[in-house]
């Protein structure tokens, strides 16, 4: 999957119909509303997707993550991957 | 999705085990209208030990804890179940969702508008021909005509992709282009999966398994067309047929690790596939710890889920340079004909298979049968009108 371009700047959080399951690989995301499984492969994700509604922008979830600015890139091309398939909803 | 760092395959996390199954598969009751020739459970007849309403209840309070998703389920016909409805109902409002398999004898056009008005509920008709002729040997007279009716019925109500599940035989693999345009025509996705020798199915598998060039065949329509229909990861054994990662899905043997059965007396089994004492795990009555459920001991705890999260031996494939994309094939398709645990797969598309079938073997026999007396024969209308009360039809 190609994934949206995500904007650093802005505000994402999870779909209201989005369930999320810690496994010890990383997680598990349902989407209710489209019966979709998607996995979040490690803890780093896991906690930048959990807290995304706790922040003002996906930039400062990442860091909060101990993201680096410099390692941001896969993160968001992650996260673009969610948003296109509607796990993630901008606020 | 891609992994943003280094982290070993999905594969290799899911064969050592997951917290909570992805896949469950609830079988509710043994009773069933059809007594299809290839029923996995051996259907027919309900088992007076049957879990009760609250007993359901109880695993579906203890499945949204473990925050299961959904559940898979079926029978037996399921919706024959007296409290279905309801089960169904608490099961959504617990943020579990439901798939359920039917052949669609209960899906009225009242019913179908109640589906259709549910986010949570989807539906999977069961069809083994694209054609009454077809279908109705394997699954009884006037079997197509009730899964069409039951199609009709949610087309009607605006029911959006309901699913047509196929088991793929030696009769209808040459079908499977006219079962995408059933799909099609009722907006439904088509999810076709292998026959295994499971259950009655173990007595017909020899004269209904796709011949070897048939298996080459099905390789070649998943290739073309897999994107767009729904397999349950069931073809893995067909991976070695095209380059690595050609067959689209995980491709690995999810029992015990991903996947799981339980059955309508609350045995849990590996997968859907074996229920034999040998994939026995547990009970979610008997194995429950101080009054809370016992579903999630079993699934956590089990000697038989905890062997099956070890790496596996290779045994006799280890040598076969296919090994690392059929993983030696189906647990259940080896023990149900006979054939050692770690060697080939009966449908082994080096051809392994077929020497092993030809040797000395012993199927084992089930360990329960539900069936009522009266079945079917390949290619036969049904027969004569049961000879005990108890052998009639439960609707």
């Amino acid at each position: 999957m190609r994934g949206l371009l995500i904007d650093a700047s802005l505000s994402w959080r999870l779909h209201p119909q989005v369930a999320l399951r810690p496994e010890p690989f990383g997680a598990l995301l349902y989407h209710f509303g489209t019966r979709r499984l998607s996995f979040l492969k490690n803890r780093t994700i896991v906690a930048v997707v959990e807290s995304l509604a706790d922040h003002p922008d996906v930039r400062s979830a990442l860091s909060a993550s101990g993201v680096d600015p410099g390692d941001e890139a896969p993160y968001l091309h992650a996260l673009g991957v969610l948003a296109e398939s509607d796990m993630l909803v901008p606020v | 999705m891609s992994a943003p760092a280094r982290v070993p395959r999905l594969v290799e996390q899911f064969e050592r085990g997951l917290d909570a199954p992805i896949c469950l598969t609830w079988e509710l009751t043994y009773a069933c209208n059809l007594a299809c020739l290839h029923c996995l459970s051996s259907s027919g007849k309900r088992d007076p030990r049957e879990l009760s309403t609250r007993q359901c209840m109880d695993i579906i309070d203890e499945l949204q804890r473990m925050q299961v998703f959904y559940v898979n389920i079926g029978g037996g016909e399921p919706t024959v179940r007296p409290d279905f409805w309801e089960l169904v109902d608490y099961a959504t409002a617990h943020q579990v969702g439901v798939k359920f398999s039917t052949n669609g004898v209960r899906i009225t056009p009242d019913v179908a508008v109640r589906l259709a008005a549910s986010d949570y509920v989807d539906v999977q008709i069961s069809l083994d021909g694209a054609t009454a002729e077809v279908n109705d040997s394997l699954r009884g007279a006037g079997s197509f005509e009730m899964a069409v009716r039951a199609l009709e019925n949610l087309r009607a109500a605006g029911f959006s992709d309901a699913k047509i599940s196929v088991v793929v035989t030696r009769h209808n693999v040459a079908q499977l282009d006219d079962f995408a345009a059933l799909a099609e025509r009722y907006g439904a996705t088509l999810r076709i999966t292998r026959l295994r020798p499971s259950g009655r199915g173990a007595d017909v598998w020899d004269e209904l398994h796709p011949t070897a060039e048939q298996q080459r065949q099905l390789y070649d329509w998943l290739v073309a067309n897999g994107e767009r229909v729904l397999t349950g990861d069931s073809f893995f054994h067909l991976s070695g047929l095209g380059e690595p990662g050609a067959l689209p899905g995980l491709n690995m043997c999810g029992a015990g690790r991903v996947v799981c059965l339980i059955d309508p007396v609350g045995d849990v089994y590996a997968c859907p596939f074996a229920i034999h004492d040998r994939f026995l795990a547990g009970n979610v009555l008997s194995d429950s710890v101080d009054g809370a459920g016992g579903f999630e001991n079993v699934w956590k705890h089990s000697a038989l889920f905890t062997e099956l999260r070890n790496p596996q031996s290779a045994g006799a494939c280890g040598s076969c340079g296919h090994y690392d994309s059929c993983r030696g094939g189906c647990m259940a398709a080896k023990f149900f004909t006979g054939l050692p645990l770690d060697g080939p797969d009966p449908e082994c598309v080096q051809g392994y298979g077929a020497p092993a079938l030809a040797g000395p073997r012993e199927v084992p026999r089930p360990r329960a049968d539900h069936s009522r007396t009266v079945l079917l024969t390949l290619g036969q209308p049904p027969g004569k009108p049961p000879s005990k009360p108890c052998n009639e039809s439960p609707i």
